[in-house]
């Protein structure tokens, strides 16, 4: 980073701090902060997309689909997270190659199966193992999307199901004596107020998802608390900036990140159930009545 | 729509598959200073890195090192994710029923016992291990009572905070530590263990595993990898 870190052991504390600080693993550390937040960015809308279909699904009046919505939010619920990061990834990634090897390689004739191995031909893999590192990456940090939607979603799907059964049926049937159809309730009353509802359980699984990232590592994503571990372990002198167990100060560090972001999540969700309370049919909605009358 | 994307996606992946030769992935795990580490730039290093783009140089293979948790090592490997590990895995026989190893690159390995004192309890007191390794299994077998952590660098920790009476492991790992410990930590015995270090490759990869072979037995007659081992484990070093 700057010029005189050439040799940090001839360097006077300061300057070696501040060397040390902005080394090249450093500013991976620093980097992986915006990995874990993208993860957040991308999985939550993904999860609520998940918890939508599958609290759709349990509400159906079609038996089939009712009874997938709810094995799907039952049996996830009842998995552990690390089983699912462990091994339903590697099942989802297998999956997708013996899908794949099925249509590119139909002449392929050794068994795909073979003792605990998994082979595949080599146009079937994904991402072929020529590909650069970075789309390895990339394929990782999907597959890890998809895991965490898959299990928040699993959560979220029952909140929603919860929220839809507590909007109030007055409400419903109101707009049904106005000649409405079950899709227009659905659409345009239902939705609309169950959110109020929804918030509070949406916002635990919003605040669980923010400290679940460290599974990411299994996927061989590397985030902040894997950096942290790795950067504060004590260094020998096989490194340019050798020194003793330094966890504590980096894992205080992330402290501070966490509890800093889950305030700024409290102060958006406080605003955002505000924001939903009006005009609703609830202690909050009507207090905020009163208080405006 | 989510469909299409998912499939142009997999597409544009797998693409790359038709041009350029198969890479040799080979999976480390990062954090076994000087076996296995990621330098102060951020990259790997260490001797088994150096030694894998030897040994891909004159096999003529193109390689490339990918970082893995130690635990999920197997099933990636056994699953296709990489064809190779070098991540400071010691021969046993156990491990041999599963896995196909390449000889040893590094001659069976002395570990040590380290403690804060000399006279520490390691036949009956607790003893600190890095789980899955070979040092666990001999703990186990010892009668001592077994304390296993996921990294090597928390085997050391459990010694200082008193966790542990002892750590068992390889002193390669060990003595810079002691070193560095200006007395705190001590060398109460040494013992060796396991057929030394290999690389490990899927049971039907035998072709792959035998180039492998021809290199190391190669680099161990002209001297090479005795070079190598100098320039990571220093004086200390056990050569071939």
């Amino acid at each position: 980073m700057f010029s005189y870190c050439a040799d940090p052991s001839t360097l006077d504390s300061t300057r070696w701090m501040l060397c040390y600080l902005t080394s090249g693993k450093h500013l991976l550390f620093y980097s992986s902060f915006g990995t874990v937040l993208l993860l957040l960015a991308v999985t939550a809308p993904v999860a609520l997309a998940f918890g939508f279909g599958g609290a759709m699904a349990a509400r159906s009046h079609n038996p089939g689909l009712r009874l997938f919505g709810k094995g799907y939010t039952a049996m996830v619920r009842g998995i552990p997270d690390i089983i699912f990061f462990m091994f339903f990834v590697i099942a989802l990634d297998q999956a997708l190659e013996w899908g794949l090897h099925q249509w590119r390689c139909p002449d392929w004739v050794e068994p795909i199966r073979n003792g605990l191995e998994f082979k595949v031909c080599p146009a079937a893999k994904v991402p072929p193992s020529s590909a650069p590192q970075i789309w390895h990456e990339v394929y990782g940090f999907a597959l890890a999307v998809v895991t965490f939607a898959i299990v928040f979603g699993a959560f979220a799907a029952n909140v929603l199901y919860g929220a839809m059964n507590a909007v109030p049926r007055a409400q419903l049937e109101t707009a049904e004596a106005y000649g409405m159809s079950h899709r227009q309730v659905f659409r345009r009353v239902l939705v609309p107020q169950m959110w109020v509802y929804a918030l509070p359980g949406l916002s635990n699984l919003w605040l669980i998802l923010i400290k679940a990232t460290p599974l990411l590592f299994l996927l061989g994503v590397k985030d902040i608390v894997y950096w942290a571990n790795e950067l504060g372990s004590s260094k020998t002198d096989t490194f340019a900036y050798p020194h003793g167990d330094w966890k504590l100060w980096y894992f205080l560090g992330l402290l501070v990140f966490y509890l800093a972001f889950t305030r700024l999540s409290e102060i958006v969700l406080s605003r955002l159930s505000r924001r939903l309370s009006r005009g609703q049919a609830t202690m909050a909605g009507e207090a905020m009545r009163k208080a405006a009358a | 729509m989510k469909k299409t994307l998912l499939a142009s996606a997999l597409v544009a992946l797998s693409a790359f598959a038709a041009n350029a030769q198969d890479t040799v992935r080979i999976a480390t795990e990062g954090l076994y200073p000087p076996y296995n580490l990621i330098d102060d730039a951020g990259n790997l290093a260490g001797y088994e890195v150096d030694l894998g783009n030897e040994i891909c140089k004159r096999a003529g293979l193109t390689c490339e090192f990918v970082q893995n948790d130690w635990d999920s090592m197997m099933p990636n490997l056994n699953s296709g994710n990489f064809d190779v590990i070098m991540a400071g895995m010691s021969i046993t026989e156990e491990r041999k029923k599963d896995r196909l190893f390449s000889q040893n690159y590094m001659p069976p390995a002395v570990s040590y016992y380290v403690a804060t004192s000399a006279d520490a309890d390691i036949k009956a007191g607790v003893v600190a291990a890095q789980t899955g390794t070979i040092q666990a299994g001999h703990v186990a077998e010892s009668g001592a009572q077994l304390l296993e952590f996921k990294t090597p660098d928390e085997t050391v920790a459990a010694v200082q905070n008193g966790e542990a009476d002892a750590v068992l492991a390889d002193g390669e790992y060990l003595q810079p530590v002691v070193d560095a410990s200006g007395g705190a930590l001590v060398v109460v015995e040494t013992i060796p263990l396991g057929d030394g270090v290999g690389a490990a490759f899927r049971q039907s990869d035998t072709e792959l595993a035998a180039k492998f072979d021809k290199v190391i037995a190669e680099m161990k007659a002209d001297g090479s990898i005795n070079e190598l081992i100098k320039k990571w484990f220093k004086e200390k070093a056990v050569l071939f």
